[in-house]
């Protein structure tokens, strides 16, 4: 835009502010997806131990969302009516805003439609079995590791705030998710097919978390978002380390899904929305 | 040789030992089951530090705890009754002494 000289100087500033707020929910759908997902087993579990700790993971997420979306809707909320207007399509959020209300955590959650959501494809996808449910997982918590140790140095003061007290949790997912791939895959026959069949289907839906669109750019570029080109070599380093010692096949390099940050999502999230947002769309503003 | 079956079928299970703050014992919190001694550890957390219960874990696996019989209550316990000389009550203690 370096040419663009005749732009009045606030044209930039209101910019920035829009990209920190999809910045800030591509990292908050991430984590209210993927703790919905988990806290699917709650009930389920395979055994009474690992229903407690796939609900207390869920939890965190849950926690790590609405930080981040308490931090959106203020940002939100700052905009100017116009911008306001243009950020989100969804429906039910622009009748808000047409009635000059401010927005809060729940709102972000309950009222925007799947295409409003900025989560990338993997945590969106089906649990199936505990080994589907285990990879997604490590493959998400070894980048949302990477991810959070990069946000530590951001120059947005909340976001680097929010870093430090999630990395100690997502420190702890890793650890989970990273000894359950090393059981499972080097485990029975049955359980290391299973956790293949896993790695193998998951695969394509690793590349986007690590690669850059617009947005990630901007934040980079900027100083508040992560250097997803450094990740991105961090991420292969652990994820190759433990499947090789899980005794499972790291699969080749091949094309890789994308979309899930820009709002192109699969079928699943449609579900996953359905489920999440029924209340509060069949009865606005209940509590319970 | 029913007891081998479901030991077959289940993971261990784990006696778990909780410190509540530094300085303090570990106490019998529970037992959890689980497939290793770190899984152990980690089911322990989840399940009895999840309201800050704890600074420290211990678990051993139930197999290795040796208890005391409880028919043989009378001839381990009950000959203690009657020696309350053996509590510490039977000397004067200065003034000064605040914490006996």
């Amino acid at each position: 835009m370096g040419w663009e000289l005749g732009n009045s100087n606030l044209e930039l500033p209101r910019m920035e502010d829009r990209t920190k707020i999809l910045y800030t929910l591509q990292i908050a759908d991430n984590a209210l997806i993927i703790g919905h997902r988990i806290s699917e087993w709650c009930g389920h579990g395979p055994i009474l131990e690992q229903d407690i700790a796939a609900t207390n993971i869920a939890l965190d997420h849950l926690g790590q969302a609405r930080s981040l979306y308490q931090y959106a809707a203020e940002q939100f909320n700052a905009l100017q009516a116009d911008e306001k207007m243009k950020l989100f399509s969804s429906t039910a959020l622009q009748a808000k805003v047409a009635a000059n209300e401010n927005i809060d955590e729940d709102d972000l959650a309950y009222l925007r439609d799947g295409w409003d959501f900025h989560n990338v494809l993997l945590v969106e996808q089906n649990n199936k079995d505990w080994a589907y449910t285990i990879v997604r997982s490590f493959f998400y918590d070894t980048f949302n590791f990477f991810f959070y140790s990069a946000l530590l140095n951001s120059a947005d003061t909340t976001f680097a705030a929010i870093a430090e007290k999630s990395l100690k949790e997502v420190t702890y997912h890793l650890r989970w998710s990273s000894e359950w791939m090393i059981r499972l895959g080097d485990g029975t026959e049955e359980s290391h097919q299973r956790m293949q069949d896993a790695v193998d289907y998951l695969w394509s839906y690793t590349g986007e978390m690590t690669t850059a669109n617009e947005t990630d750019k901007t934040a980079f570029a900027s100083g508040i978002g992560a250097d997803l080109a450094a990740i991105k070599t961090a991420w292969k380093e652990k994820v190759s380390a433990v499947i090789n010692e899980s005794s499972l096949a790291m699969p080749k390099d091949a094309w890789m899904q994308h979309g899930g940050k820009d709002g192109s999502h699969t079928e699943h999230l449609g579900y996953i929305l359905a489920e999440m947002q029924f209340m509060q769309r069949a009865y606005p503003n209940m509590e319970w | 040789m029913a007891q081998q079956t479901i030991n077959k079928n289940e993971w261990p299970l784990w006696e778990v030992f909780i410190r509540s703050k530094a300085g303090l014992d570990h106490k019998h919190a529970g037992s959890i089951h689980a497939a290793d001694a770190e899984m152990a550890i980690e089911n322990a957390r989840d399940v009895y530090t999840r309201r800050m219960e704890g600074v420290s874990i211990w678990v051993v696996e139930s197999k290795y705890i040796h208890a005391s019989e409880p028919g043989q209550s009378e001839e381990l316990f009950e000959p203690a009754n009657d020696k309350i000389y053996r509590h510490p009550t039977f000397y004067d203690l200065p003034d000064e002494l605040k914490h006996m």
